[in-house]
C-alpha cells in the first residue's frame, strides 16, 4: 500500500465536530485541507478546535513526528473543494442537507475525484441519486476523536468503483487509519449497534433505574467498553445523535431508534453535550 | 511571592502547586490520589482530560506548554506535573523576580 501523504489534498465540508477532528487528523498526518462552511463565526472557532485538537494528538503521541503539518485554508465558498483530489462531506445528518451539498460538490470537482460522506446512519446508496458520478462516492464513518482512534468504518454502496476504492484506502494509509469495509445499510455496523445502544442507556436513565454514570461505569467495567453510551452519546453531540436516530428509525421502523423523551429534552434545552459544556454530564466548570 | 500575589496568579512553590493540583483532581475525579500515582494507567482519567489538565496548568501557572514539553509523561503524577510547572516558571524569568 503507497501511503504518500504529498499525493493528497482534501477539502472538508462542514466544521462541525466531525469536520474539525478529520481536519486536525489530516493537518496532523501532513495532508493540507480547506475547510469550508457557511460561516465565518463557525470557520473561526473551528481553527481554535483544531489547534487545540492537533495539542491534544501531540500530547497523546498519536501524530507521524516526522513531518510537517498540512496547510489549512479555511472558506465559506464551496467552490474552493474544485482543486481537492478528495472532499469529505461532513455536514449535519439531515438527508436534505446532505443532498444539497452532495450534488454541489460533485458539479465542482474534477470526474474522477474520490467525494467521501462521513455520513452517520444515511445509506450511501441513497446519496448514490444525490451525485453526477455515483461509483466516486463512497462512506467513510470516522470515529470522534478522529485522530486518537486508528479504526474507520468504510462503506461501499452498490455502485462504488473499485478505483474509488482504492483511492480511499490510500487516503486513509496517510493518515494512518485502518478500514474495516462493509456493505451498505442505514446506519451500517456501528451506529445501528450503537445508537439503539445510547437510546436505551438514556431511557434507564430518565426511567430512574440507574445515574448516568452507573449505566456507563456498568458497560465500562463490565463489559469492557473503554466509554460508556452515555459519554459516547456526549462525545458525539445529543442533537446530532436525535438526527440519525430520526434517520435510522424512520428506514427501519425499530422502536429501538426512536429518540427517546430524556435526549429529546436535553436538545431543546440546547445540553447538546461536550460542545456546549454540558449533556448528560457536565464539563470543564472546575479548569476555569 | 508578592508579585504572585499582585498579579493574582496561584503561588509558585513546588508543595503550592502539587497542594493545588491534588484539589484540583481529587475534586474532578473524586477520587484520593497520592503524589506519584499514575493517573493514565490506573484509569483515573480519561485521555480527554489530559487536554484539560494542560489548559488548567497553562492559565494558572502563565505557562505554554509546548513543543517537546507537551507529551503525556509530564502529566502521568501530581509530581511530574509540579517539576514541569516550576521548570517553565523558571525558564520564563517568573520563578524568582516576576
Amino acid at each position: 500500500m503507497i501511503a504518500d501523504y504529498t499525493e493528497h489534498r482534501l477539502a472538508v465540508v462542514g466544521a462541525g465536530v466531525m469536520g474539525t477532528n478529520i481536519t486536525t487528523l489530516a493537518v496532523g498526518h501532513g495532508v493540507p485541507v480547506v475547510l469550508v462552511d457557511l460561516s465565518d463565526d463557525v470557520l473561526s472557532l473551528a481553527r481554535k478546535t483544531i489547534a487545540q485538537q492537533l495539542r491534544h494528538a501531540q500530547l497523546l503521541g498519536a501524530l507521524p513526528p516526522d513531518r510537517p503539518r498540512g496547510g489549512l485554508v479555511t472558506s465559506v465558498s464551496l467552490g474552493d473543494v474544485a482543486d481537492a483530489t478528495t472532499v469529505i462531506e461532513a455536514v449535519v445528518e439531515v438527508p436534505e442537507t446532505k443532498a444539497k451539498v452532495l450534488a454541489e460538490v460533485s458539479a465542482l470537482v474534477r470526474p474522477g475525484t474520490t467525494v467521501i460522506s462521513n455520513t452517520s446512519c444515511i445509506p450511501i446508496d441513497e446519496m448514490a441519486a444525490w451525485v453526477s458520478h455515483a461509483d466516486s462516492l463512497v462512506g467513510v464513518h470516522f470515529m470522534n476523536p478522529s485522530y486518537l482512534i486508528k479504526m474507520v468504518e468504510v462503506i461501499r454502496g452498490s455502485r462504488t468503483g473499485d478505483a474509488t476504492l482504492g483511492s480511499v484506502r490510500s487516503l486513509l494509509a496517510a493518515l494512518g487509519r485502518d478500514a474495516l469495509v462493509i456493505r451498505d445499510s442505514p446506519g451500517f455496523v456501528i451506529n445501528r449497534l450503537l445508537h439503539p445502544l445510547i437510546n436505551s442507556a438514556a431511557m434507564l436513565v430518565d426511567e430512574g433505574v440507574a445515574s448516568p454514570e452507573v449505566v456507563d461505569g456498568l458497560l465500562e467495567g463490565c463489559l469492557g467498553h473503554s466509554t460508556g453510551p452515555l459519554r459516547t452519546a456526549d462525545l458525539i453531540g445529543l442533537d446530532n445523535l436525535v438526527d440519525s436516530l430520526n434517520v435510522l428509525y424512520e428506514r427501519r421502523k425499530d422502536e429501538s431508534c426512536r429518540p427517546c423523551e430524556l435526549l429529546l429534552s436535553k436538545v431543546r434545552e440546547g445540553d447538546l453535550g461536550r460542545k456546549t459544556g454540558r449533556g448528560f454530564y457536565s464539563y470543564g466548570e472546575a479548569a476555569s | 511571592m508578592t508579585t504572585d500575589q499582585t498579579s493574582g496568579l496561584a503561588p509558585v512553590t513546588a508543595d503550592a502547586v502539587a497542594g493545588a493540583l491534588h484539589g484540583f483532581l481529587t475534586k474532578r475525579i473524586k477520587t484520593e490520589l497520592a503524589p506519584d500515582q499514575d493517573l493514565f494507567k490506573s484509569g483515573l482519567v480519561s485521555s480527554m482530560f489530559a487536554m484539560e489538565l494542560v489548559v488548567h496548568l497553562e492559565e494558572a501557572y502563565d505557562i505554554a506548554i509546548i513543543g517537546p514539553e507537551l507529551k503525556l509523561d509530564h502529566f502521568r503524577t501530581i509530581e511530574a506535573m509540579t517539576s514541569l510547572v516550576l521548570r517553565l516558571r523558571d525558564a520564563a524569568g517568573t520563578g524568582e523576580d516576576g
